[in-house]
């Protein structure tokens, strides 16, 4: 199968981009400055990331809020116009089939982004759970999305955007226009600083990139980068801290579960919450430089052993930092593990997410 | 300072070695720019202790980028005489300065003829050209 390509493949290229295979993606990794200096940014200033890649999914008509509720953990149907969640997608066991997040753009018009990897599974998803007065429509090749992340970012967006964003809250979300072209603008983002994305049309996005990139001198970032900055801001990945073997209170994201009322998976969660849960995804700090990675074993004590689900040196930290699932009686901050990095036992101890604020 | 590529010899691993001019069986091991590129920003170094013995073409140690891990292999045998302990906390220095002040060993060499198993400059350029599948 061919990799898929974001209308801004060129541009990445040309700006020296190392490209990489993710999700079914090509997709520019770290560009010529570096993982560094692209955290930096992002962490000081402000850093863009083209993340088209991302799933963009229509959810309209008179039935739409409802299914959306089925459909999600959280309570989306009834949002403000203009406001986003975040939620879960969970299969019948309440295994998660995909993190999400939802806006409400209109009394029964959504729009659902979802994972680049799980694309397939869930439109197909959608496609067998779709009740009757609610019309699907796949947005994610006709349109194109951008990630403006940093202390710096919505001043750099709201000079060429219409109405400005500066008053936009937190997960709110609207239309406008980005350097003269229609584009649907929210204040969210995936690294832990404050940013928006951008939703514009396929053939607009050279235009809006550009414009952002050589004349607010917003500094273009990979996915390395993004990886440390989601990890140390305490966000799962799915695929990597997540997947359909877990549910979401085992997933630590509790918080994005509303237990009253009736979704896909509710039955086992309502029991997970009155019986707890076994395990649990618990940050780990871990001594020195070098990091824990995926796969790697964690010894808890006892011969309990789990593995890391994500790990990487932290810049902002300057330590190493990981994700695992822990035994829930291990997963209380202040207790004391073992990480084996390639034969060495490196000390880790546990704490609350995020790691950084 | 930095040394002069053109004066230094090479392995397949990507590793360089100085030899002294004053000690013919001293010498300073580091990884080449071209190593340091497909590495991305070095942010962790693992060096053996001075004392250890390391062996042609066998790991001596590893670096860390924030994407990944590679081993460091030995272009010479020999005794560790003095590693590089500033790269405990500016491994960058490995990125900034390859072939100076991101050195890594001073090694004493076991056994001078094996020096002749690694690549002069010119032939090392040769070998990343065939890398690249080059023209």
């Amino acid at each position: 199968m061919s990799l898929l390509r974001t209308p801004l493949y060129d541009s990445h290229v040309a700006l020296g981009a190392r490209m990489v295979e993710f999700g079914g993606w090509e997709m520019p990794i770290q560009y010529a400055s570096g993982v560094l200096a692209e955290h930096a940014a992002v962490r000081r200033q402000a850093g863009i990331f083209d993340v088209s890649h991302m799933g963009r999914i229509d959810v309209q008509g008179d039935g739409a809020g409802a299914f959306l509720d089925r459909l999600i953990t959280s309570n989306v149907g009834k949002l403000r116009i203009g406001r986003g969640r975040y939620g879960l997608i969970c299969d019948e066991s309440g295994g998660i089939l995909d993190d999400v997040v939802v806006f409400r753009r209109a009394e029964s018009v959504y729009l659902v982004v979802c994972n680049a990897s799980r694309w397939d599974r869930v439109t197909a998803w959608i496609g067998e759970n779709a009740a009757d007065r609610v019309e699907i429509t796949h947005r994610r090749d006709d349109t194109a999305m951008l990630a403006v992340q940093g202390p710096e970012a919505v001043a750099a967006v709201a000079r060429r955007f219409h109405p400005s964003p500066l008053q936009l809250g937190r997960f709110a979300g609207n239309g406008g226009r980005m350097a003269g072209v229609g584009a649907f603008i929210s204040r969210t983002g995936y690294t832990g600083e404050d940013g928006c994305e951008l939703i514009v049309a396929a053939s607009d996005a050279q235009h809006v990139w550009d414009t952002l990139v050589d004349e607010s001198g917003v500094t273009p970032c990979g996915l390395a980068a993004r990886d440390v900055l989601r990890l140390e801001a305490g966000l799962m990945l799915y695929g990597q801290d997540m997947d359909e073997t877990v549910t979401p209170p085992e997933a630590g994201l509790d918080r994005f579960v509303d237990l009253s009322k009736d979704f896909i998976g509710v039955e086992t969660l309502r029991r997970q919450a009155e019986n707890g849960i076994e395990k649990r995804i618990t940050g780990l700090t871990v001594e020195g430089r070098s990091a824990p990675r995926h796969g790697y074993t964690v010894h808890t004590g006892d011969g309990r052993e789990s593995v890391i689900t994500s790990g990487a040196y932290s810049p902002s930290l300057r330590h190493s930092i990981g994700l695992a699932y822990l035994p829930i009686d291990v997963s209380e901050p202040g207790n004391v593990v073992d990480v084996d990095i390639r034969g060495r036992t490196a000390r880790a101890t546990t704490v609350s997410l995020p790691f950084t604020r | 300072m930095p040394f002069d590529p053109a004066g230094l010899l090479f392995s397949r691993e990507h590793e360089w070695v100085a030899r002294d001019e004053s000690d013919a069986n001293a010498a300073t091991v580091g990884i080449t720019d071209y190593a340091q590129g497909e590495l991305g920003d070095v942010v962790y170094v693992d060096l053996p202790a001075a004392g250890s013995a390391v062996k042609q073409f066998e790991t001596f140690g590893e670096v860390e980028s924030v994407k990944s891990v590679s081993d460091l292999f030995s272009p010479v045998s020999g005794t560790v005489a003095e590693v590089n302990s500033t790269l405990e906390d500016k491994p960058e220095l490995v990125n900034e300065d390859p072939y100076g002040e991101g050195w890594m060993l001073r090694v004493t060499i076991a056994d001078e003829r094996e020096l002749q198993s690694l690549l002069s400059h010119d032939e090392y350029q040769e070998f990343l050209t065939e890398l690249s599948g080059g023209d």
